[in-house]
């Protein structure tokens, strides 16, 4: 700027209250766990410094890898059934009157049921014994048990996710596609545009910022996921569907080993980290 | 290229079925016509536009172009270009793309389409865009990707605007309203304009047509809007300010305005018990110190100097009146004065209507 205005540096203090919480709610947890990561706390008063050790032990253990390595697998096949499953049924919600209403809020009903409840719910539903669709499948022959089959489990934990958060793409796809002012359908028409090039070229372009905010909350959160596995299976049969943070749960709150579970946290967040920077980047350089 | 003719047309939208959008209307538009359809909000303007362009079926009546009845027929399968008044553009792809578009979706390629495509984009000066990203340009460039949307298509039968200039800066409204009358001229196409804008409509079009609440009121040039206007509507609607009209009764044979006889153009005599005024523009209103012909007692109560031109504001009976007179040294001064009719320049409106 050429013309010089005055600066009132006391505008700062404004900045005060969100730094002070950011630093207890974020900073000093996160410092917290660099420090485990570097010791080895042997009791309240005794702790050694170790260095990179955790993080050399963490990264070879064969348990870790096999957590790694079933998220990732678990994550790509949320992401690539919850999106286009939402797109689809939010091209497919009406555009107005009662029945919109009526689809929308059938639709987020999932979207309210606590975590916890979700995992009760499917660890009832999907019992072959009692539940409706476990009963439904032993009596068509198929040979289902999610307590015993690590295959059944896996793919009930993954049709569990779906059922649960597709409402929450659905209902941001929905939100965009009804943003779309009508010229732009009309035009399409006057050009003779099909049901697909009207997709491709006018409304999946303008979904892509919401899309891109789906995308990355689904990433995170399947990259996270905890309590459903953890009610349904307990992370087995065997460790099928053990996951990431339950991984990390077991070392650091059932053995109780703070050094190598800090370590593998911070591991842990810098690989969403990166996954959500890189993923982030493509959605808007590709725009 | 067509002449389009509505027969018995008319528009109620679903939801509103006692309230007509577009009062039933039997209308040709002549092939290379340059029309605008001028009228404010909501007076059906747009929806008769959608149902040329057969974006909207009309609850009842014919279109046909060239005699060919074209009321079912989609809006791909009339040959319409039809350009909003937010520009449309297809944000992921290059100007090329866009252009292309509407002939891909007609199953051409290669060559033809190419050789096509730049034949328009060099009528609408837009050659070294081709290979840029749409959504990159500006509103203006936008809104000539829009026309050439339409444009490509060798067969177009007319082209529609609807309220095309409202998102363009107004240093870039007069370049691209030149280039859309340039276009006109040099293509010799049936031209639709949708406006409110009274300026944009005198200056673009051959014929103005101007509604009202659903109603087609007059059709005409924009001389004829100006000196005989049909409605007290387009008095009003066109002109800055709008045409006065001065309250009268009819006595003996002769309209008269506080007991003075006023001569008019209007030769027939008024339908008896309508609500009678005389319409004079405020450039054509007279202001003498004396009485004489034609000329009725007022009080001037405001003067504005506007530069070249001075406003008066006139108090005549119960009701008021502007007169737009030339700024002279002898500017006239508040109080009690004369305003002349001259009598080839006033008219007599029954309701609303003009008397013949």
């Amino acid at each position: 700027m050429s013309s010089a205005k005055p600066v009132n540096q006391r505008a700062w203090w404004f900045v005060l209250p969100v730094l002070i919480s950011v630093a207890f709610s974020a900073l000093v947890p996160l410092m917290t766990i660099v420090n485990y990561s570097v010791q080895d706390i042997l009791g309240p008063d005794q702790a050694v410094f170790v260095g990179m050790e955790w993080y050399q032990e963490i990264l070879r253990d064969p348990d870790l890898h096999g957590a790694l390595y079933r998220q990732l697998v678990f994550t790509a096949a949320v992401l690539a059934l919850e999106i286009p499953l939402g797109i689809a049924l939010a091209l497919t919600i009406p555009a107005r009157g009662w029945r919109a209403s009526l689809v929308l809020v059938l639709l987020a009903m999932p979207l309210l049921i606590p975590w916890n409840v979700v995992g009760t719910i499917w660890q009832i539903f999907a019992r072959g014994d009692i539940g409706l669709l476990g009963y439904v499948l032993t009596r068509l022959g198929v040979d289902y048990n999610y307590s015993q089959h690590p295959m059944d489990a896996w793919v009930t934990v993954l049709v569990m996710d779906v059922w649960h958060w597709t409402p929450l793409v659905a209902l941001l796809s929905y939100a965009a596609l009804r943003a779309i002012p009508e010229p732009f359908y009309q035009a399409a028409r006057i050009d003779g545009a099909s049901r697909w090039a009207v997709f491709r070229h006018i409304e999946l372009p303008k979904m892509r910022g919401v899309l891109t905010i789906a995308l990355l909350l689904r990433l995170m959160d399947s990259f996270m996921i905890y309590t459903e596995p953890f009610v349904l299976t307990g992370g087995g049969p065997g460790t099928a569907t053990t996951f990431l943070s339950q991984y990390l749960t077991q070392k650091a709150v059932g053995q109780f080993d703070l050094g190598p579970a800090a370590a593998f946290s911070l591991v842990y967040f810098l690989i969403i980290l990166l996954l959500c920077f890189v993923l982030y980047n493509f959605m808007k350089d590709s725009r | 290229m067509a002449r389009i003719d509505l027969e018995d047309v008319g528009h109620r939208y679903a939801g509103a079925a006692d309230a007509w959008a577009l009062r039933p209307m039997t209308m040709t538009w002549s092939d290379g016509g340059a029309y605008a359809l001028l009228g404010p909000s909501g007076c059906g303007k747009t929806t008769l536009l959608n149902i040329i362009s057969g974006l909207i079926a009309p609850s009842r009546g014919r279109v046909s172009f060239d005699g060919r009845d074209v009321t079912a027929l989609a809006p791909e399968a009339r040959n319409i270009a039809q350009v909003f008044q937010f520009p449309v553009v297809y944000d992921t792809m290059t100007v090329f793309d866009n252009l292309a578009f509407p002939l891909r979706n007609r199953g051409w390629s290669g060559a033809r389409l190419r050789q096509r495509v730049e034949e328009v984009a060099d009528i609408l000066e837009l050659r070294p865009d081709l290979p840029r990203r749409a959504r990159a340009l500006s509103a203006d460039q936008k809104q000539k990707i829009s026309l050439g949307r339409g444009l490509v298509r060798p067969d177009v039968a007319a082209v529609l605007f609807d309220e095309p200039l409202t998102v363009i800066d107004p240093h870039l409204k007069w370049l691209l309203r030149r280039k859309l009358k340039q276009i006109h001229q040099q293509l010799k196409l049936s031209l639709l304009y949708v406006t409110h804008d009274q300026t944009e409509a005198l200056t673009f079009a051959d014929q103005v047509v101007v509604m009202s609440q659903g109603e087609i009121v007059q059709v005409g040039t924009p001389e004829a809007l100006f000196e005989t206007p049909a409605h007290r509507f387009v008095g009003h609607f066109i002109g800055s300010p709008g045409m006065n009209f001065l309250a009268c009764d009819w006595t003996a044979g002769a309209a008269t305005i506080g007991g003075v006889r006023v001569e008019t153009s209007s030769k027939q005599a008024p339908p008896a018990g309508a609500k009678l005024s005389i319409g004079v523009r405020p450039e054509y209103l007279e202001l003498a110190p004396t009485p004489g012909a034609n000329c009725v007692p007022v009080r001037v109560a405001a003067i504005q100097d506007q530069g070249i031109h001075t406003m008066v504001r006139l108090e005549v009976g119960a009701s008021f009146a502007w007169a737009k007179l030339r700024t002279t040294s002898a500017a006239p001064t508040p109080g009690s004065a004369f305003a002349r009719l001259p009598p080839a320049r006033c008219a007599l409106y029954a309701d609303e209507r003009r008397v013949a």
